[in-house]
């Protein structure tokens, strides 16, 4: 793998085998030395253009568990929010040695340009891309899921068959869109709920369900409940009336999460509003995977991180330049 | 002294063949010409058009100068077979008095490329509050007739109907560039699937739209004439044609790269497909190209906007929005709707050089090619082909979006004033283009 840009680009193949690298990277968090010297001498740079703390410690762990080096660069606040450009600053890592460039970027497709730019050779993972994709997001909700229905026999599966029900700022949130094309190309159905305002346009193109009634669509019992969550600027630029409203419409409380059925899992990519998409009750209960997730997510990086930097080349994996087309 | 041209053998867009002598800056002779010349253009297999008039052209300067200059920008249209362009005001200082659209017009006569028309700001500043002078504008050395804020919209409606009602006291015309300005905060792309796709905030249709119906109904009520920027959706097809079947009087404008080019160019994030209006879906390309064919649309305009190289070399919500257009509009034209069978020549002639000088008042368009008509025109080859590179841009800007693809047609000569500015398909140079300038405004002053 080159690079890793977007789950879009991802067939099946692939991803099963980046999560069956994951499972095998998750051994290593059992062991009693977590490290592995698999990128000793490889240098993984964190270039972060937004405030993430979360997604960087998460990549630092993971990068660091394989003995790779770290640098953090955090663009925000330094010369590059004072006018130098991408372009500079991916010339400065270049001449730095980078291997690896984990980029979070408000911009959307910052990542893409990055990879196809000549500036630096590096390969680049993109952590998040204004409002476009975070592909090791995905990748780690959809191991989770996996781990959750299978355990240790997950090994080669896909997620054929599972309900998704994904509710929230589906608009603004490159989580969601990741989520989509990931979990759908994995086999399962996946549900976006929202107010009509926080759903993008063209969304009845995308290969899932739209509907506006969280009731409605728990009454169907999903498998996976994944809440995502509510910036409160948008409550300022009308796409809902406020909080209270949002809450009840569209939060997960008590109630609706006495209906959900047994086995169903409900998933947040943090950092959470307690109380606003989701109660504390939610939150803490025995189907919610939220620290599950964050777990997860350094096994996931690590694979990732190993796979573009070792060059290895996955099964079903398609030449960098087939771009997949809409669905 | 002027120069003695005789161009041999040129097709004319009505069909039929001959030479043309130029003599005096005027068109002395068609046909078959025997009398003595200082140059002699072998035209034969090209088509000669009447001088294209571009009615949207960003010069930028005053202000932007590492962007383009007029100097530059004159160069760029006159190797794209233009004679005339109308400067856009969005300048710095703005182009909102007399003293700023006259020193765009003196550099214009002073680059001697091709005639260089200042449109004047509606608004001071641009900034949609104020009425600019437009008064003094008109009645200045450059004779302004025709307003934009173009970049921004005239967003408010009052401001909008005085300004219809104000330039007809004048004879002038607004131009609008039709963008709801609340509708389209942040916007990058088309809004529609892909923009929900790509993560990019997105300008809707609407917003264009719903400020043309909104214009034509007002010019309608106040009696004036409006001109719309350029048009990029199929609905702002309708909402003109709706208009036009009234009475109303509109004109509207479509650019070479909304004729040929769509949204999904924008999948790769690569900021040279980033313009303003955005471009739109195959449907709004059909509609533009037979809103062109049927009239609906009255001309073709550039929306020439150059740009230095790191205002694009950057993720796509950081990048400038434009594009530059002069040096490839026509064989851009050529390919959407020439080839594909929806104008001929002769519509071409009508819609880059007739109907642009009626809207911005300039004289001697009205009749393309013919005895005693100033020698404005241009010899273009249809048969060529080539591979569009940076050898082809001759302003300062680089960002096209046709680099690296293959373009039909090539401009081979261009007669400006009655002296050559291009001639085998390279510029004449300046300084040698600066003296005709000067003989030529001699001999009409003096
Ligand atoms: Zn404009």
């Amino acid at each position: 793998m080159r690079h890793l840009l977007s789950t879009r680009d991802l067939g099946r193949d692939e991803t099963i085998a980046i999560l069956d690298v994951a499972e095998d990277m998750a051994g290593v968090a059992d062991r009693e030395v977590k490290k592995l010297p698999a990128l000793r001498g490889k240098t993984v740079v964190n270039l972060f253009f937004e405030d993430s703390t979360r997604t960087r410690i998460s990549f630092e762990a993971a990068a660091k568990r394989l003995s790779a080096d770290v640098i953090n660069f955090s663009a925000k606040g330094s010369s590059v929010s004072k006018g130098e450009s991408l372009k500079d600053t991916a010339q400065t890592l270049a001449a730095i040695g980078a291997d690896a460039v984990v980029i979070r970027h408000h911009s959307s497709g910052a990542p893409l340009v990055l990879a196809e730019s000549g500036w630096i050779d590096a390969a680049v993972v993109n952590a998040g891309d204004g409002t476009h994709e975070h592909p090791t997001q995905a990748l780690l909700d959809a191991f989770t899921i996996r781990r959750r229905l299978h355990g240790r026999a997950a090994r080669g599966k896909g997620l054929d068959g599972v309900a998704v029900t994904i509710v929230g700022d589906i608009l603004h949130s490159r989580v969601a869109r990741s989520n989509v094309w990931l979990l759908t190309t994995l086999g399962a159905s996946v549900t976006l709920i929202a107010p009509a305002t926080l759903l993008p346009i063209g969304v009845r193109e995308w290969p899932v369900t739209v509907g506006y009634d969280l009731d409605d669509a728990l009454a169907a019992k999903p498998d996976v409940v994944m809440m995502l969550r509510i910036q409160s600027e948008r409550m300022h630029a009308a796409f809902f009336p406020n909080a209270r409203e949002y809450s009840r419409q569209w939060g997960l409380d008590d109630e609706r999460l006495a209906t959900l059925g047994a086995d169903s899992i409900v998933m947040h990519p943090g950092p959470m509003n307690r109380g606003l998409e989701i109660s504390a009750g939610a939150a803490d209960s025995a189907k919610s995977t939220v620290l599950e997730q964050v777990a997860n997510g350094v096994s996931v990086r690590m694979a990732v991180l190993y796979l573009v930097l070792s060059g290895t080349r996955l099964a079903g994996e398609r030449p960098a330049t087939n771009e997949r087309t809409a669905s | 002294m002027t120069e003695t041209i005789i161009v041999r053998s040129a097709r004319l867009s009505d069909g039929t063949s001959g030479d043309i002598l130029v003599r005096d800056g005027v068109i002395a002779e068609l046909g078959t010409v025997s009398s003595p010349a200082d140059r002699v253009i072998d035209a034969d297999g090209l088509l000669a058009l009447p001088g294209l008039i571009d009615l949207h052209t960003h010069l930028r300067e005053p202000g932007f100068e590492q962007s383009e200059t007029v100097l530059t920008g004159s160069r760029a249209a006159a190797i794209g077979g233009f004679t005339v362009v109308h400067a856009m005001a969005n300048t710095s200082p703005v182009s909102d008095t007399a003293g700023v659209v006259e020193q765009v017009q003196s550099l214009g006569d002073a680059a001697g490329y091709v005639t260089v028309r200042p449109i004047g700001a509606v608004t001071v500043g641009l900034e949609g509050k104020q009425l600019s002078e437009i008064g003094a504008m008109a009645n200045s050395r450059a004779r302004v007739r025709v307003f934009s804020d173009d970049g921004k919209c005239v967003s408010d409606a009052l401001l909008m109907r005085r300004a219809l009602e104000y330039v007809a006291t004048f004879g002038g015309v607004i131009a609008q560039h039709a963008q709801e300005p609340r509708l389209t905060e942040g916007a990058q792309m088309n809004e529609g699937a892909l923009s929900g796709q790509l993560g990019l905030a997105g300008w809707p249709a609407v917003a264009e739209e719903a400020i043309i119906a909104r214009d034509v109904l007002l010019a309608q009520h106040v009696g004036a004439r409006l001109h719309v920027c350029h048009l990029s959706t199929a609905g702002s097809v309708e909402v003109v044609r709706w208009a036009k079947a009234r009475g109303i009087d509109v004109t509207a404008e479509v650019t070479p790269h909304h004729l040929l080019l769509t949204e999904q160019l924008a999948s790769s994030y690569d900021s040279r497909y980033k313009v303003n209006p955005p471009l739109r879906r195959d449907e709004d390309v059909r509609a533009v190209r037979e809103g062109l064919a049927d009239g609906t649309i009255d001309i073709i305009a550039t929306d020439h906007a150059p740009h230095p190289v790191e205002s694009k070399e950057c993720e796509w919500e950081a990048a400038a929005f434009g594009m530059v257009g002069l040096e490839s509009a026509l064989s851009v034209v050529q390919t959407s709707v020439v080839d594909t069978g929806m104008l001929d020549w002769a519509d071409i002639a009508r819609v880059f050089s007739r109907v642009p000088a009626q809207i911005g008042q300039l004289a001697g368009y009205d009749r393309g090619i013919a005895v005693g008509a100033p020698a404005e025109f241009t010899l273009y080859d249809p048969k060529a082909s080539r591979v569009f590179d940076t050898s082809h841009l001759h302003g300062k800007g680089i960002n096209s979006p046709y680099l690296s693809t293959t373009l039909p047609g090539r401009v081979i000569a261009t007669i400006h004033g009655g002296y050559a500015t291009v001639l085998d398909g390279e510029l004449v140079d300046a300084e040698t283009i600066s003296r005709h300038s000067a003989v030529q405004s001699g001999a009409h002053h003096g």
